[in-house]
């Protein structure tokens, strides 16, 4: 069973069905300090919104120490969009702010020529390959909604977008995921995706 | 690079899709989920429900449709049709939208696309506009309430506003075209893309795969929406798509490996 975090961050509800139109069951999760880590074989935090309001709320609701203590369970944690950039040490949106810090990295306004939010469908360079990309096309398309992102293409980065500056898309250190693209937006693509992230758990 | 999107656009009646000419004349064009997993298959690469007769009864029935449709088709799906609250954006977004499309109600109570879009995000916040030649012929009006109210507003100053309130995207559906299959209205796309710096949606109009590639050609606009063109089997997406393709407009056609 996978758990998905609730903290007031927008639509879960895509998320949860795109994981179990592959399979899995999920269970959403509005608190941490109660919350079982032991039952879950994965965890994810979706969210859309910004990044300050959402950290707070993340910490009114006792989530941080518990996806720290699952992280080290070795077991597979997956941030999607704001819930990827959260991963990160600092966010910049509105007001520095610290992030999850358990990738490296800041999370930046971006800088383009092209119009913001970065919204729409886009294509993935892949520069280290990684079994979470079994069976996609080459180049595969993901739907994209942000206007923040990682500021660097970091040695933890596994695959990137053009967008008039190079975004990092995917990001894996161990077992923690990020997706700064929607998996659950993304057609045929995002459930391919998700059913190879299922594989690991 | 961004992929120019394509996009249906189902009309919702009753739970059924319908499809009119120039907003009258609705004839019956299927199931709505149906449609939608069809499209999705075809390789649409959004959706947009717009529900004609949306009342208060009628927004449970609306969210349960969404409901279903998000179940079952992971593509964008933008959802309009009678929104006037923050708590309706909510509901619907909550059933699994991931935008709303405000029209007439936006045009009643600007706060609403400053509201949503601060309490969802602005790419939640999709400002959708009816618009028509003036009779003068100097620049375009808006209208309001399926394209059959005049409000002396005009175009250019109101998706400028739209902007500045909030908005992540302008939906623009030209009164003139739509339904006459003669084309996108160029013009009046034209002025609307160079007017702002969000994501401009091309409505009305379109009957021919060269609509497309014109629309995309001769505009700044980032997505093309049809309705009876594609519901009626008249044009394929996948035939859009690649002939956008030979004209060499970026679209999301996957390679396989």
């Amino acid at each position: 069973m996978i758990a998905i975090i609730d903290y007031g961050a927008g639509n879960l509800k895509s998320i949860q069905k795109a994981l179990e139109f592959v399979g899995e069951e999920t269970v959403i999760l509005e608190e941490g300090k109660n919350a079982d880590l032991d039952k879950y074989a994965g965890l994810v935090l979706p969210g859309v919104g910004a990044f300050p309001g959402a950290m707070k709320r993340l910490k009114e609701n006792n989530f941080v120490d518990f996806i720290e203590k699952f992280v080290v369970t070795g077991r597979p944690f997956l941030g999607v969009c704001l819930g990827m950039q959260l991963l990160f040490e600092w966010g910049f949106e509105d007001q520095k702010t610290a992030g999850l810090s358990l990738l490296k990295g800041n999370v930046i306004k971006m800088e383009t020529d092209y119009k913001i939010p970065h919204m729409g469908w886009n294509q993935l360079e892949i520069i280290k390959n990684d079994p979470l990309f079994n069976g996609l096309p080459e180049n595969p398309h993901f739907y994209f909604v942000h206007s923040y992102q990682l500021a660097e293409v970091t040695d933890e980065v596994l695959a990137t977008v053009g967008y008039g500056t190079t975004v990092p898309a995917v990001i894996k250190k161990d077992n923690v995921i990020a997706f700064q693209f929607h998996p659950e937006k993304s057609g045929d693509n995002g459930i391919k995706l998700l059913e190879n992230f299922r594989e690991l758990l | 690079m961004l992929k120019k999107r394509i996009i249906p656009c189902l009309d919702i009646k009753d739970g059924r899709v319908v499809k009119g000419v120039n907003f009258v004349e609705l004839r019956d064009a299927g199931d709505p989920v149906e449609s939608a997993k069809e499209y999705n298959d075809l390789g649409a690469d959004e959706l947009v429900f717009l529900d004609i007769t949306a009342t208060k009864e009628k927004r449970k029935t609306l969210a349960k449709l969404v409901e279903k449709v998000a179940a079952q088709v992971f593509i964008p799906l933008t959802v309009g049709g009678g929104i006037r609250t923050v708590e309706d954006m909510q509901f619907i977004l909550r059933a699994g939208a991931d935008k709303v499309s405000i029209n007439s109600a936006a045009v009643k109570n600007p706060d609403l696309v400053r509201e949503g879009a601060l309490k969802f995000g602005s790419q939640c916040i999709v400002g959708a506009v009816d618009a028509a030649k003036r009779d003068s012929g100097a620049g375009w009006e808006i209208f309001v309430h399926g394209g059959s109210k005049e409000t002396g507003i005009d175009l250019i100053e109101w998706v400028k506003e739209l902007e500045k309130l909030g908005a992540g995207e302008i939906l623009l559906t030209s009164i003139n075209s739509d339904g006459t299959k003669d084309g996108f209205d160029l013009e009046m796309l034209k002025a609307v893309t160079d007017a702002v710096n969000i994501p401009v949606i091309a409505s009305g109009g379109a009957g021919s795969i060269q609509h497309f590639i014109d629309v995309f050609k001769k505009t700044g606009a980032d997505a093309a929406l049809a309705a009876s063109i594609f519901h009626f089997g008249e044009i394929a997406i996948r035939d859009v798509k690649s002939e956008l393709v030979k004209a060499e407009i970026p679209v999301r056609i996957e390679k396989r490996k």
